[in-house]
């Protein structure tokens, strides 16, 4: 007969094999949310022949949220708003006002699910303020965040096309015979009034598209394209390039030429690069369910931030080309052990568990402190010292991250730390401790501020990129 | 008119009214004093006796999240055992001070320190020292930390330590510093030398 411990571990291991199914789909459907607090993706999960997106992930970075379930029904408060939710029902209350989904309301794992189509009747009456859906591109901009791009050919020997942006644009440029494409991943970019300009050109083209929570700019040209950035990332400008031409050897800006940072260029090239190794990262967001951690101010517990932080931080790591697994989508409770087996299980790249504290300020990065450990039996490792061997990984994982986030002029420090699962651990794991920042303890719930030392964290990791993906 | 006896009467009962409000304010005051003292879970110590010596306390800054050896002079028992009880006492009331660099609880106290052999200590902490410790994983480090490195500075050949809390192995201190396991001395004084760089 199987115990209570036996059915959590088993959850625990099909939610692990479930993640890694759904971390590892190439063409998962993904909703990008635009707003002046944060900028972030999430999964779109197909139910009943519809799309659906977890309510709570929404509205997560945008405000203090939480949410239970009483039977069929699924109670959330976002800010001051109450709101009820019935599992198979269309029907829900906001306020105490009534509102109709276009399908069913699902509860899937203690996650409400709502149809991604309702979103732009429901957010509003959370919000308070208009948004904007995209809906076939699933792209949602919530209050005035879009950026505006317009495009200028000159015809000059050779041609270029300028496109100048209303706010700095960081697009990934990749280049494929007969053209350039710039994705726009996390820019609020709208599409202009003319999506589609054909030029008479060696630039013959350029299209705006959006999907699947991006937007997509190609330049279409019968020979190669290089594109640079100036005026802060304001403006990108695609210059064809043609054998003996002056743009092949100078810059196709006039005036000075940008800082090395500020100017990226690439140039086109007939093969198409090879596609990036997909490294697992596995996010812990500390405590959970009836285990609340440390009491942050009258009504915030550290288990409520450490869940935020975490979604945000797996944001940033999929922006980064890692996979992500977050031990923890919801307040339950996982015990050290469950964790732990759950990392190591999944061969995860890097681990990185998230605390947080009302005391210091800044970041604290934590790596293990070793007890002494127990003899390892033959292949075994000793449970209580299997992070030995990717202790130094692990070291240089911290120093990473510190040096990021004193870039970001975000105060971090790093400790050594008895912290459980970090011993037990196979792989490069640390802790990040989340302590207030500038404006005290009201930093800590702010999504702002988690984006800050997230996106920190993130390039710390993605920074040692090569050496955790040499890791068995 | 009212008769003489009947107002004789009235003005004795007021009289034992009056004195029985007092009694009973009285027998409040001093019950409530008991059940304070009933709850107060300090244990009553003997005063250590024996010659005053000095020693070194690592004592643990939140401000800075390192420990700074601080020297004192206390009267230190004759027994290895006994010594490293009134050692770490010694350094919890440096806790318990208002302008604590590291506020612990003022109910929290070393219970007994059991000296085994070879070179292990166990340090027992009453259940008000991890009931009432703040929670965080600095915090909690920092105590462990002053703890061990204040026991291994003054008594010699300890190479390890065990923490319990009310003779009982706990999880954690305050639900993030590990105590299920031996410190191992060395380790300990290694990396605090190296965040000390």
């Amino acid at each position: 007969m199987l115990t209570t411990k036996t059915h959590k571990t088993l959850a625990v291991a099909l939610a692990t094999v479930t993640f890694l199914t759904a971390a590892t789909t190439a063409d998962d459907k993904r909703l990008s949310i635009y707003s002046s607090v944060a900028t972030y993706t999430l999964p779109v999960i197909d139910r009943l022949g519809r799309e659906y997106v977890s309510l709570l992930e929404v509205l997560e970075p945008l405000g203090r949220v939480s949410a239970h379930a009483e039977g069929q029904h699924w109670k959330m408060r976002f800010n001051n708003t109450d709101s009820d939710f019935v599992a198979g029902k269309t029907r829900i209350k906001i306020r105490g006002r009534d509102f109709t989904l276009t399908a069913p309301f699902l509860i899937d794992n203690s996650r409400g699910l709502v149809p991604i189509n309702s979103l732009s009747a429901l957010l509003p009456a959370f919000l308070g303020n208009p948004i904007n859906f995209h809906e076939p591109a699933r792209r949602l901009f919530i209050g005035d965040v879009s950026t505006q791009v317009t495009a200028q050919l000159d015809s000059s020997n050779p041609p270029r096309l300028v496109l100048n942006f209303t706010a700095p644009v960081n697009p990934t440029i990749s280049t494929e015979p007969g053209g350039l494409r710039m994705l726009f991943a996390r820019e609020p970019v709208v599409p202009p009034t003319n999506p589609s300009l054909t030029f008479d050109t060696a630039i013959t083209q350029a299209t705006f598209s959006e999907s699947n929570g991006t937007a997509d700019l190609t330049v279409a040209a019968s020979v190669p394209l290089m594109a640079s950035f100036s005026n802060n990332g304001r403006t990108i400008t695609v210059v064809a390039i043609s054998s003996g031409s002056p743009a092949a050897s100078t810059s196709p800006d006039a005036g000075p030429p940008p800082s090395a940072a500020e100017n990226q260029t690439t140039s086109s090239t007939p093969q198409p690069s090879p596609p990036a190794k997909r490294i697992l990262a596995i996010v812990d967001p500390a405590h959970g369910g009836t285990e609340r951690g440390a009491a942050l101010t009258e009504g915030l517990e550290e288990k409520t931030v450490t869940l935020g932080f975490a979604r945000l931080l797996r944001h940033e790591l999929e922006r980064q080309g890692f996979a992500v697994i977050l031990l923890r989508n919801g307040d339950d409770t996982l015990t050290l052990d469950q964790r732990a087996g759950s990392a190591n299980s999944a061969h995860a790249a890097i681990y990185v568990s998230l605390h947080a504290a009302a005391e210091g300020t800044g970041a604290r990065i934590y790596t293990s402190l070793l007890p002494i450990a127990s003899a390892d039996k033959g292949p075994f490792h000793a449970w209580n010292a299997a992070q030995a061997p990717a202790l130094p990984l692990s070291q240089s994982a911290a120093a990473a991250i510190i040096s990021e986030m004193q870039k970001h002029q975000f105060s971090a420090r790093g400790y050594s730390a008895s912290l459980r699962p970090l011993n037990n651990l196979l792989m490069p794991a640390l802790a990040v401790e989340l302590a207030p920042g500038p404006n005290g303890l009201s930093d800590l719930p702010s999504a702002n501020y988690q984006q800050k030392a997230a996106a920190a964290i993130a390039d710390g990791i993605a920074s040692l990129r090569d050496r955790l993906g040499a890791q068995p | 008119m009212i008769p003489r006896h009947l107002t004789l009467g009235v003005a004795v009962m007021l009289v034992i009214v009056l004195s029985m409000g007092i009694y009973l304010r009285q027998m409040r005051r001093s019950a409530s004093q008991m059940q304070r003292l009933a709850d107060d879970a300090r244990p009553i110590a003997p005063p250590a006796s024996g010659p005053t010596e000095t020693v070194t306390l690592y004592v643990a800054d939140d401000a800075t999240g390192a420990l700074r050896p601080q020297s004192a002079q206390i009267p230190l028992p004759g027994g290895r055992q006994q010594r490293a009880e009134e050692l770490l006492r010694a350094l919890l009331r440096v806790y318990q001070q208002s302008d604590s660099p590291h506020p612990l609880a003022p109910a929290a106290d070393i219970r007994s320190i059991y000296l085994i052999a070879p070179g292990a200590a166990v340090i027992d902490l009453n259940t008000p020292f991890a009931d009432q410790h703040r929670s965080s994983i600095l915090g909690e480090q920092l105590t462990v930390n002053s703890l061990v490195e204040t026991l291994a500075a003054n008594v010699p050949g300890i190479t390890r330590v065990k923490i319990l809390v009310d003779g009982n192995s706990r999880e954690t201190l305050a639900g993030h510093a590990d105590l299920s396991e031996f410190f191992d001395v060395t380790t300990v004084a290694q990396t605090l030398a190296q965040g000390a760089q």
